[in-house]
């Protein structure tokens, strides 16, 4: 991936000045570039990496996989632009393999994720199975480990 | 006690002084929460694919001792690596060591070629072990100051003001730590113009010969016919995060290398046989790792660079290891002062620049190899000890 992006996907609050120094080009240059990609769509916008267990320790992430009858017009489009309007959905996929469309949702429990899946996906008619798998524990997101700090074993000073 | 040591024990190893990083490690370690800019080694694991091979190697209980110059597979490796990276062609067979990490190839290629009364040129600000090696092997240690002024470059004519009819070795540390200094071709020329015709050796330490952010490494051992008086050091720390797996190596013509392998054989046998079989892979495998490593090494660089020149503290360029070496003149304070004050008001352990010979002193060794938001925080931290010393 292009050096700009990489930074930016771990530490999306680095200045254009900043970026300019680590890449070694002026803050002009990087500004210009970061707007051509925001113009472009190729960044969509910029989040934190949040450990939702520490943020909200009761909330609740699911993946739910979802068999799609493709429609004549539009294939998987419609359905899953559909499924993405909902405001619990995190990220919606079409995927290769067993099933077509693999969704993340997040809740505040259990029984609300429950109830999205059976009264909003399920009920949609071109899905035709739904198999809903809960979040135990995250270990790393967006490239970063977010399960325990990790230890610098290095001693203070060496030569 | 009845045994006086200091009067029985070595005289050399009574009398050489402890290194100046150790004595500063002590200060640090005293005040608590300290965030330090003060290692000399990677902050990267070593490359996943390499430990494998480690565990593979044991677990099928390949564990001998191997041959005395190390594992022939290897060194063959290393003969390849050396031929396109320093552009100088070794025998495998007679002129390759593999050695227990850079040091261990640096105290057998110093006692191989220096003599009691021998004069040992040594370029500082540079490592700490040259001159109590030197020393060791009954020669004079003798310092030649390289400038800010010439980016801590040796130059010609600091190389012959230093030369005497004694003068045995020169010790040419580059890539330099602590000051991330390189040598370029035309300057390495200049300085084998000074040594042809001469009966001086060189022992070029390049361990750090794979952090060179502009151009590439070049190795005096490539230029004219500076290989038949060089030994090259190189190793696997530095360039493939291997620190612990104490693994270098030298190359140098056969009658050199004949020389160090008997005292290698002697005090050694052979480097540990696991970390053998793990470098093979690294030559082998992991040139995109390197790659990847110094891409991370040289945006850090050109950051903390930045940092340290916005600070007011005049920072020169270095084009190679991961250490700056910014100067501290400005607050007219000593580089011990300095890092004393730094790690007792801001818990922040940077190293003296005195650490590293007397040519230091006024500077600060800064590394590098830390992540963004660890330099981050240590900049913000020295930028209000030094308005706090300004008040």
């Amino acid at each position: 991936m292009d050096e700009l992006l990489d930074l930016l996907k771990t530490n999306a609050r680095l200045t254009d000045r900043e970026l300019a120094v680590l890449l070694g080009q002026s803050e002009e240059e990087i500004t210009r570039r970061i707007a051509a990609l925001e113009a472009d769509g190729v960044i969509k916008g910029y989040s934190a990496v949040i450990d939702e267990a520490k943020a909200d320790p009761n909330s609740v992430k699911a993946l739910i996989e979802l068999k799609v009858t493709p429609q004549s017009q539009s294939g998987y489009d419609e359905i899953a632009c559909e499924i993405a309007d909902y405001e619990q959905v995190e990220s919606v996929t079409l995927m290769s393999g067993g099933y077509d469309v693999l969704v993340s949702v997040k809740g505040k429990n259990i029984r609300e994720i429950s109830q999205f899946v059976s009264a909003r996906l399920a009920a949609i008619e071109a899905v035709t199975s739904t198999v809903t798998h809960f979040e135990l524990k995250s270990y790393k997101e967006n490239g970063i480990v977010i399960h325990e700090e990790e230890r610098d074993e290095r001693g203070l000073i060496s030569p | 006690m009845s045994m006086d040591y200091e009067k029985l024990l070595n005289r050399t190893a009574v009398e050489m002084k402890p290194s100046g990083i150790r004595k500063f490690f002590d200060i640090a370690e005293q005040v608590e929460g300290v965030i330090s800019l003060g290692v000399g080694e990677p902050d990267f694991k070593t490359p996943w694919k390499i430990r494998q091979t480690a565990i593979d190697t044991l677990q099928k209980g390949r564990t001998c001792y191997t041959a005395n110059a190390g594992l022939i597979g290897l060194r063959r490796q290393i003969a390849g690596y050396l031929e396109a990276s320093a552009g100088a062609k070794y025998d495998p067979e007679r002129e390759i060591l593999v050695s227990v990490g850079g040091s261990e190839a640096i105290d057998l290629a110093v006692r191989a070629i220096l003599s009691p009364g021998d004069e040992a040129l040594i370029v500082e600000p540079s490592f700490v072990c040259y001159k109590p090696m030197a020393e060791m092997a009954g020669a004079a240690a003798v310092p030649i100051a390289t400038r800010v002024e010439n980016e801590f470059r040796l130059t010609a004519d600091e190389l012959k003001e230093a030369i005497t009819p004694k003068t045995k070795l020169l010790i040419l540390p580059f890539p330099n730590n602590p000051t991330g200094a390189v040598m370029r071709k035309e300057d390495l020329e200049a300085i084998a113009e000074v040594l042809e015709g001469t009966d001086i050796f060189v022992i070029s330490d390049e361990i750090y010969s794979e952090l060179t952010y502009s151009g590439t490494h070049c190795s005096i051992a490539g230029i004219g016919n500076m290989r038949e008086r060089t030994v090259v050091i190189n190793g696997f720390s530095k360039s493939f995060a291997m620190t612990g797996w104490r693994l270098g190596f030298a190359a140098a013509p056969e009658e050199i290398m004949k020389n160090m392998l008997k005292l290698h054989q002697y005090c050694i046998m052979s480097s540990p046989t696991t970390s053998q079989y793990a470098a093979q892979t690294a030559l082998a495998e992991c040139r995109a790792d390197i790659e990847k490593m110094k891409h991370e090494y040289n945006m850090r660089r050109r950051y903390v660079v930045d940092g340290f020149n916005r600070l007011g503290l005049d920072c020169f360029t270095p084009q190679g290891a991961f250490y700056v070496f910014p100067s501290i003149r400005s607050t007219g304070l000593t580089s011990e002062e300095f890092c004393e004050r730094l790690v007792y008001s801001k818990k922040v352990a940077v190293v003296p620049g005195s650490a590293f010979g007397d040519s230091g002193e006024g500077f600060i060794r800064v590394s590098y190899a830390y992540s963004l938001a660890h330099l981050k925080e240590a900049l913000k931290r020295i930028g209000e000890f030094l308005e706090e010393l300004k008040k």
